[in-house]
């Protein structure tokens, strides 16, 4: 199929940016979207343009490199990550718009490229557990019924993708936050830095120049691993908890 | 943010009970209206409950109006903006699953903003009065309702009033923590504010439709 | 076993010999008791000295951050890099099934001592005995501080571990967070990692890739590395270093590998003098979705369980291009079940992997270009009804689908299969340095315990255990004699080595030709799928060194490189890792065509038996083949394999 796509090129961090529009003639629909912005790149290369600069990895939804807002949705129609949208989500003649995320605390680095550290630093803050290596007691000695285990595991499963940022109006990063509280504060080896956690992650949050999450929810319907939107309650009910033993 | 909204809200709800007493005729309202002035009478003074009310109120609407324009400075900022758009796609710009009412929180605050200057112009001091002033509330409010153009401002204050609650109350109530459920279509708490919005808009408008359209205490 | 091949020695022209490796470093005696006298017998270095050394990890996979982050616990001053924009982003990220440990929490007759055995067995009698010993019993440490770190492993209704049993061993031993082990398992390491950022031990520098390493009075005293947002090449020096760079599946452009899975940092060592061991031993996964086009850049991976349901077959008729459900039972071929009866669909990997190939070489394959089997579900739906077969394998059908737009449901999948992890690597001791001094190599970066083939859920368990608990050990046995005098920035080692990184830079720029980065590595990933992939002959290879050579030189002159090096440059990061795969793809050729037997993941043709099973010379190849770079021919050094514990037996499944 034919299709055209507008990509955001932007030179670097400084550079200022635009929307450039491309023509792509044998697109077929089996391809994932990164092998059409793969041919894309060849056929710029030939042409001794630059190719689009985009990040990825391991192309199977699970690394949390790729990303960028297709046609006004993180991620595109789909709810999965980009690496495995395909192409026969699209029709022959579709204009399709490429945009990297975009979120103050997220700048952009190059084309859809942008630099994800504050999400590092948000987890250094306070996002898991003290356990020195050696000094773990036998793992069956202190069981997890099956059901905080499995919650937990859900939370856990964020890929640190950042659509989450990229969809939510506020530029918050709320839904990835409360994800990592919620994991480790399920879970019993999570208790004794259960209050500190959240108080110093959400500090961070704010710290990093993400936005104030006002329960749009747009957050959770981006997310390609599906973390729900509970998850930011229990951030707050948690948060609430540390206010009240005076931790924040 | 969100204990200052629901202190309004809950303040609504009272408000819009003691408005349908309206229905009683203009002696019983304006009675009531005159009563509200001695609750707690002699323990407090004349008036005094109400300048308390007053007080709660005037101070959760400044915070609430400070925080409404602090949040939307700085998530403006983190939301990325460049030249007054976030995305330069035109498609979807309505989102994944966005309600309608959560589009409309800041400038449908600044609208009920507006329309409570204008409202407590209108009720309070008889500053304000469409059709004419007069010493009984009761009249004030027959008198105004009857002109075309107050109904329509009063309706819309209370499609705002409406719209705000919709996302206002579900909102809050997850901010305290008081969500279970994974996703927003889900969750209890929509559906009660989706009601309560509904209720309340609902409410209020009885009054000014009853006089407008039925002739009501006219 | 018959012997019916006689070697030929036709890779005596590609090399040169150079003397035996006799000691590995490992402790003698019981084989139990080793692991702990080495424990004992290492040095230790002071708390108070570890502030003062530095050691630089390269790599923060489940390797390199475990690495990392229980050194920073120790108090040493590390850097890590990662090429990915966050170290949560490595590679490890994407294993699925899940880790072994011999916890025995089943009952079934688990131990440390099976987990050996099994480990030795699998891999074909081509790794160390006291290694893969240590790798079992570390591996119940292994779990117990995943656990302790709030890794969410799947849980019985009781609030106990729950295990599976995974890669065809008979007992229960493998721990797993649904399809998502390796995620979780480097989320809690990064985890630990980014606690001791947040102390000030560890620094990580993301989007860095180490380029070369520098070497001071034969001892490993740095890296240089390119900033790959700014393209400024930095140098950094430390007291020792440390390679948990992961593996070169990619050098055949296509596997289940991330994209930039790479061999540079590795290759890069090994110009500097570390010997690779092993370096044609590959592992291919039957299970793997098919190629659909020329576009196709990367596979992926299907778990393995579903061959516990599923039935291969291909069509008996050579081209026969009918919808799989035209064709009526008697025309197809259960070629697994008919060859195998024993074992049918659940053969080991490699036996499965080339007996798909067969049937495509054949012209039996299907889908397009005819290589692809199906994996049929029919039978499973109407036994075990659709319900049943959604809640087991649900999801896996819901990925194939998205990835194929086909519905497994109702038409059988197609699979074929696919590189999928390498066993070669670094060369090391049993403290995992390689032949040089204050060089550490851990993970799949190392030529590993693995032998000529691995165990599902075995390689999670190694780069654990390599990281946090061997590799902590034996390097403070080295740190002990350190700091070390410190290496300046202007030492000429160091400008010297990053003068090199540079001039390669230049030269890449340089060339300005007209063809593209990725359709070299594209050629070279064919010559090597075809040659040095499922099934190799002496034939073969000899022509892929040949191909390789010439499409290299191909590349010197007409490749093109966009861009600057000062800047973001995609182009021109793959470009550099594609001139160390070619090299290292000659190399692979070269262990291959040397290796004139058929041992785990490598077949030759010519050394098989009867009835088409591999067939191992043990009397001649029972060695690591530790390769030094020579320049024009690379220098073989032999380390025989000695087994007092586990007797060498041949393999058979039918
Ligand atoms: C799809 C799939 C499924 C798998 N499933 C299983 C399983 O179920 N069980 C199991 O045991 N094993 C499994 N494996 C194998 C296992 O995942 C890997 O062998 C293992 O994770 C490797 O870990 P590592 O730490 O050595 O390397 P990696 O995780 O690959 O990490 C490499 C690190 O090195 C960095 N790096 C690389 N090159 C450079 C450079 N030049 N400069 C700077 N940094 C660099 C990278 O940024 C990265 O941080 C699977 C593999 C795949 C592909
Ligand atoms: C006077 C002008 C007002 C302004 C400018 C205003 C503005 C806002 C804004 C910007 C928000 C943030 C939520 C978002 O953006 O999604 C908000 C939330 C809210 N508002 Fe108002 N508002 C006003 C009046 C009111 C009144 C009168 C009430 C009550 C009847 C009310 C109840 C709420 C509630 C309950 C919330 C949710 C709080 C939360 O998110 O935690 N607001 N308002
Ligand atoms: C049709 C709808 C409404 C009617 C008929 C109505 C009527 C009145 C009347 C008669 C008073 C005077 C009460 C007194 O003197 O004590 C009053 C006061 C007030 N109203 Fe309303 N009102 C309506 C809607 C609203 C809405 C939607 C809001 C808020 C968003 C609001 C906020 C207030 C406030 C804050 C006061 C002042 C209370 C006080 O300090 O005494 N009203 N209203
Ligand atoms: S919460 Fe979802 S969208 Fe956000 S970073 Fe995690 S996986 Fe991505
Ligand atoms: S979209 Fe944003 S406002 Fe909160 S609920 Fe999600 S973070
Ligand atoms: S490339 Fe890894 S999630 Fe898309």
């Amino acid at each position: 199929m034919k299709i055209t796509v507008n990509v955001w090129r932007q030179k670097n961090a400084d550079a200022k940016g635009e929307m450039v529009g491309y023509h792509l003639d044998d697109v077929s629909e089996d391809m994932s979207f990164l092998e059409m912005l793969d041919v894309l790149n060849e056929q710029l290369t030939l042409a001794g343009e630059e190719p689009v600069a985009f990040d990825h990895d391991c192309r199977e939804g699970i690394c949390g490199s790729c990303g960028v807002v297709i046609n006004g949705i993180a991620h595109g129609p789909e709810v999965t990550t980009t690496c495995q949208l395909h192409m026969r989500s699209f029709k022959d003649g579709d204009v399709i718009d490429i945009e990297p995320w975009r979120a103050g605390a997220f700048p952009i680095v190059k084309d859809l490229v942008v630099d994800r550290g504050a999400f590092d630093r948000i987890i250094q803050s306070g996002g898991y557990i003290s356990v020195n290596t050696g000094s773990a007691p036998e793992a069956n000695n202190l069981p997890v019924p099956k059901e905080d285990a499995d919650h937990a595991f859900a939370a856990a499963t964020c890929i640190g993708c950042g659509a989450c940022v990229a969809a939510c109006p506020n530029g918050s990063a709320m839904l990835f936050t409360a994800a990592k509280v919620t994991h480790l504060g399920l879970l019993p080896q999570g208790q004794p830095e259960r209050e500190s956690r959240v108080a110093s992650m959400v500090a961070q949050h704010d710290a990093e120049g993400f936005g104030s999450c006002t329960n749009i929810g747009e957050c959770t319907a981006a997310c390609p691993k599906g973390i729900p939107l509970d998850v930011i309650s229990r951030l707050n009910r948690d948060l609430l908890g540390a206010l009240a033993a005076g931790q924040a | 943010m969100a204990v200052s909204g629901l202190i309004m809200l809950g303040y609504l709800l009272v408000h819009m009970y003691g408005n349908l007493k309206f229905f009683q005729g203009q002696e019983y309202f304006d009675s009531y209206l005159e009563g509200l002035e001695d609750i707690f009478y002699p323990y407090l003074p004349h008036g005094g409950a109400l300048w308390i009310l007053r007080v709660v109120l005037l101070a959760s609407l400044v915070a609430h109006v400070y925080c409404a324009i602090t949040l939307w400075r700085r998530n403006k900022v983190a939301a990325g903006y460049t030249g007054g758009k976030r995305y330069h796609s035109k498609q979807n710009r309505t989102g994944i699953q966005r309600s309608y009412a959560s589009f409309t929180m800041r400038w449908g605050g600044v609208i009920l903003l507006l329309f409570i200057i204008g409202h407590l112009a209108q009720m309070l001091p008889n500053w304000l009065a469409p059709g004419g002033p007069s010493d009984s509330k009761y009249e004030r409010v027959v008198n105004g309702f009857e002109i075309w153009w107050v109904v329509l401002l009063y309706t819309i204050g209370l499609v705002a009033v409406g719209f705000h609650l919709w996302h206002g109350f579900w909102s809050a109530l997850t901010t305290l923590g008081q969500n279970r459920s994974s996703t927003r279509k889900d969750s209890v708490i929509t559906i009660a504010s989706w009601v309560l919005s509904v209720v309340i808009a609902g409410g209020f408008l009885i009054v000014p439709f009853a006089v407008f359209f039925f002739g009501a205490g006219s | 076993m018959s012997d019916t091949y006689t070697p030929t020695g036709a890779a005596e022209q590609f090399i040169e010999h150079g003397e035996d490796i006799h000691d590995t470093k490992a402790p003698s005696g019981p084989i139990e008791r080793r692991w702990e006298q080495r424990q004992f017998d290492a040095k230790l270095v002071n708390a108070a000295n570890r502030r003062k050394i530095k050691i630089i990890v390269v790599g923060t996979g489940l390797a390199g951050a475990s690495a990392a982050a229980t050194l920073g616990e120790a108090g040493y001053h590390v850097t890590s890099f990662c090429y990915q924009d966050s170290p949560r982003r490595a590679h490890s990220i994407a294993a699925q099934g899940g880790i072994n440990a011999a916890k025995n929490y089943r009952n079934d007759g688990d131990s440390v001592y099976r987990l050996f055995y099994d480990t030795v067995k699998g891999g074909d009698f081509r790794s160390r005995e006291s290694n893969s010993y240590r790798l079992a019993q570390v591996s119940v440490n292994i779990i117990d501080q995943c656990v302790a770190q709030g890794v969410p492993f799947a849980r019985e209704y009781g609030g106990l571990l729950d295990n599976r049993s995974f890669g065809g061993v008979q007992v229960s031993r493998t721990f797993y967070a649904r399809g998502q082990t390796g995620q979780q398992l480097l989320i809690g390491a990064y985890q630990a990692l980014e606690r001791q950022v947040a102390a000030g031990t560890v620094e990580v520098h993301t989007r860095h890739e180490m380029l070369d390493l520098v070497m001071v009075d034969g001892k490993a005293r740095g890296v240089i590395v390119r900033d790959m947002v700014t393209g400024e090449i930095e140098s950094h020096t430390a007291d020792a270093v440390v390679l948990a760079s992961g593996g070169y599946g990619n050098v055949y452009f296509l596997s289940t590998n991330a994209m930039g899975c790479n061999v540079t940092a590795t290759w890069r060592a090994h110009r500097r003098g570390a010997y690779f061991g092993n370096p044609c031993y590959t592992q291919i996964h039957p299970t793997c979705i098919p190629v659909s086009g020329d576009y196709q850049s990367k596979l992926t991976l299907m778990s393995e369980s579903l061959r516990n349901d599923g039935r291969i077959w291909v069509p008996k008729k050579a081209g026969d291009d009918r919808h799989p459900r035209d064709i009526p039972e008697d025309e197809r071929d259960y070629y697994l079940e008919r060859i195998y009866p024993a074992f049918g669909n659940l053969v080991p990997r490699d036996i499965a992997s080339r007996a798909a190939k067969y049937q495509c070489d054949d012209g039996k394959g299907v889908g397009p270009g005819g290589l692809g089997v199906y994996l049929d579900f029919a039978d499973a739906i109407e036994r075990m009804g659709r319900p049943a077969v959604e809640a087991k394998y649900g999801n896996l059908f819901d990925m194939y689908a998205r990835i194929t737009g086909e519905d497994p449901y109702t038409e059988p999948m197609r699979i074929y299969p696919a590189v999928h992890y390498v066993m070669g690597g670094l060369w090391v001791d049993y403290d995992l340095q390689s032949n040089l001094e204050g060089l550490f190599v851990t993970g799949e970066a190392n030529f590993s315990d693995q032998g000529a083939n691995r165990l599902g859920a075995s390689a999670l368990m190694q780069g654990l255990a390599d990281g946090y608990f061997v590799l902590p050990t034996t390097i403070a046995n080295y740190l002990a004699a350190g700091p070390f005098e410190p290496v300046a920035e202007d030492h000429p080692a160091v400008l010297e080595a990053r003068q090199a990184v540079e001039e390669r830079i230049q030269k890449l720029l340089a060339v300005d030709g007209n063809r593209t980065v990725d359709s070299y590595h594209k050629e070279l990933g064919h010559i090597m799928w075809e040659y040095c992939g499922m099934e190799r002959t002496e034939e073969g290879l000899t022509k892929a060194i040949g191909l390789i050579r010439e499409l290299r030189d191909d590349f010197w002159k007409n490749v093109k490189v966009t861009g600057e090096a000062e800047e973001l440059n995609q182009t021109l990061e793959r470009a550099g890792r594609v001139v160390d795969f070619f090299e290292l793809g000659e190399l692979m050729c070269i262990d291959a065509l040397n290796r004139e037997e058929s041992c785990g993941g490598h077949f030759r043709a010519e050394s098989q038996t009867e009835d088409g099973e591999a067939l191992r010379h043990d009397d001649r190849f029972a060695y690591v083949a530790a390769w030094e770079f020579g320049g024009e021919k690379p220098i073989l050094h032999k380390e025989p394999l000695e087994y007092e514990y586990v007797e060498m037996k041949a393999r058979s499944y039918k």
